[in-house]
């Protein structure tokens, strides 16, 4: 697939979820923008899942630590044909099943998150799983950078390293905002590198835009040097929505009829992603 | 002769997995409490060591059922059911993965070791977390029968059992020379009776059967019902039981607060209210002391069973 074709799905995943965003009246909008293109780079281009067989043994895993951001994963999912487009309007709203936070009851969703610091520790036991059971699939996790700060992170990430576990690939969405401000302000994360390479990771930094980098890198991972992967993915808040880029409020923000059609307009206007 | 429940569970975790190879069984610096060093040294492919990190434990339990394995968590009860309470919430019962979390050592089994050692609000936790089955086995033939009955069932499950060696109650050998099959969800009615119900669960199951004796010598007629498992709530006997008798008595090692008692209470209130004493801890820390004087000291005693049975049915008339 070329490149123009990523940054295309990318573009659309953003579209389809700041409708749904709007449609629902809730949702977290600037932290679903900042890992679309991720989302995009690990569905679409390095994943091996069959949207017609979500349990089928073999697949890759994949767990949205960060949970809240679940619009995009819905639309990836979507798109894919794990569930009918359609059903993303129901986003949030009464008896849906697309609610706020991943839960597996929607095919193609390993586990249910929402409680940060808890998608780490499923997923070593993901990647401890294949080798224990001779399989071949791989297991990547997407984690926040404020959800750096829950303990349960780092019992993680001494065990991925402990198991030896090079199955495994973990993703940081690092936009440097969270709730309530700059990561750096509210709990000092710097140096994240380090910290990792510490704990006994090999650590990769990206542009988490960079959808065909995203790809190319973690196609180039080596399986057998024992060391669980990590990519500190630098990324935009809000990406692509120029009003809301690098604003905290956007974290959990509404658009209002006229923002939406900006916001759409804006990224009919700059497909963003390399 | 008696081994405490721990043990009866690591012996037949290792025989159930010597012939089923996705069952393995995760620990944090726990195979000396839990008795599961054999488990260790037999079976080390199954056996994973997560080092003293029970969130990361059951968190990773979650995984490797993900991964078709049949994880079983085990160590301190106290541990589990409140520093790693939210994964067991949210990555086990929430995601319905098919894991096994072992609270052992519960209660107040570790006596002196005060309340941080102490799990008396694990009942009225884990019994609110939608989809988690809970289960406090009575003695060691129960937990032998419930932990092979464990690696069949499909889903999340939380135990709590105990440190020291209770009495067998059940088996062959066992005092009550009963051998009900375990079935998950399904009480065990140990006596009938028609003035007093009593019902208990865990190891005050076997105090709660000598109660049944001494009421029956002094002319009152007792039921006692093991209600091992507290999720699903058996409560077609709980109900049918009470119906049966005038008053009821309930026996637990946990706080007053939100455990079985509280459990029987609430559902007898809704549909066939009746007198009822509960006999469990006071919401205090513990006074001082081993487990027996624990017990002795707040009651969980047959003497006392047996005295409150009693008081009840004299306030009756």
């Amino acid at each position: 697939m070329s490149t123009t074709n990523y940054r295309r799905i990318a573009t659309e995943r953003r579209k389809e979820l700041l409708n749904m965003i709007y449609e629902a009246k809730t949702g977290h909008t600037g932290g679903a923008l900042s890992s679309t293109d991720i989302l995009v780079a690990l569905h679409y281009g390095i994943m091996n899942i069959k949207p017609s067989e979500p349990k089928w043994a073999d697949r890759d895993r994949f767990v949205l630590s960060k949970g809240h951001s679940v619009e995009g994963y819905l639309c990836i999912l979507a798109d894919l044909g794990f569930f009918p487009k359609a059903e993303l309007m129901t986003f949030s709203k009464y008896g849906s099943r697309l609610i706020g936070h991943p839960t597996n009851k929607v095919p193609g969703i390993e586990i249910c998150s929402g409680a940060l610091g808890h998608g780490l520790p499923a997923a070593v036991g993901m990647a401890l799983g294949a080798k224990k059971s001779g399989r071949a699939y791989k297991t990547y996790v997407l984690m926040g950078d404020g959800e750096l700060a829950e303990g349960s992170v780092w019992e993680g990430a001494m065990a991925a390293a402990n198991y030896e576990l090079d199955n495994l690939t973990a993703i940081i969405d690092r936009n440097g905002l969270q709730i309530s401000g700059s990561t750096e302000d509210v709990m000092k994360l710097e140096q994240l590198k380090a910290k990792w390479e510490a704990f006994g990771w090999q650590v990769f930094e990206a542009d988490g835009h960079d959808i065909e980098g995203l790809i190319s890198l973690m196609k180039s991972f080596p399986q057998t040097n024992g060391k669980p992967h990590m990519i500190i993915a630098n990324t935009t808040k809000g990406k692509g929505v120029s009003f809301m880029e690098n604003v905290a409020k956007w974290h959990h923000g509404v658009p209002s009829d006229e923002q939406l059609a900006q916001a759409l307009a804006d990224l009919d206007k700059t497909e963003v992603g390399k | 002769m008696s081994i405490p429940c721990r043990q009866a569970f690591s012996q037949e975790v290792l025989a159930q997995a010597k012939n089923d190879k996705n069952v393995v069984v995760l620990c944090t610096d726990s195979r000396g409490s839990v008795m599961l060093g054999d488990f260790a040294a037999e079976l080390p492919e199954q056996f994973i060591e997560v080092g003293i990190a029970e969130q990361n434990c059951v968190g990773m339990a979650a995984g490797l059922a993900n991964a078709g394995l049949k994880p079983f968590v085990a160590g301190p009860a106290c541990f589990y059911s409140m520093r790693s309470a939210e994964q067991v919430k949210v990555d086990v019962a929430y995601s319905n993965s098919n894991v096994k979390v072992i609270g052992i050592s519960g209660g107040v089994s570790y006596g002196a070791l005060g309340t941080s050692h102490h799990s008396l609000q694990d009942i009225a936790t884990m019994t609110a977390v939608p989809g988690l089955t809970v289960i406090l086995p009575a003695d060691a033939w129960q937990t032998k029968q419930m932990t092979a009955a464990l690696t069949v069932h499909e889903g999340p499950v939380y135990v709590r059992m105990g440190r020291g060696a209770v009495p067998d109650l059940y088996g062959p050998e066992g005092e009550s020379k009963l051998a009900p099959d375990f079935k998950i969800g399904e009480a065990i009615e140990l006596m009938q009776g028609s003035d007093v119900a009593i019902f208990a669960c865990g190891e005050t199951v076997w105090h709660a059967w000598h109660a049944g004796k001494k009421l029956a010598a002094a002319g009152i007629s007792a039921s006692v019902v093991d209600l091992h498992t507290l999720m699903p709530l058996d409560e077609e006997t709980i109900l049918r039981v009470a119906a049966g008798c005038k008053a009821v008595v309930t026996v637990e090692e946990h706080s007053v607060n939100g455990g079985m008692g509280s459990l029987v209470a609430s559902l007898l209130s809704e549909h066939n209210p009746k007198m009822i004493k509960k006999i469990a801890l006071p919401n205090e820390n513990i006074v001082t002391g081993s487990s027996p004087e624990v017990f002795r000291h707040y009651g969980i005693t047959a003497d006392n069973i047996a005295e409150q049975a009693e008081l009840l049915l004299k306030k009756l008339g």
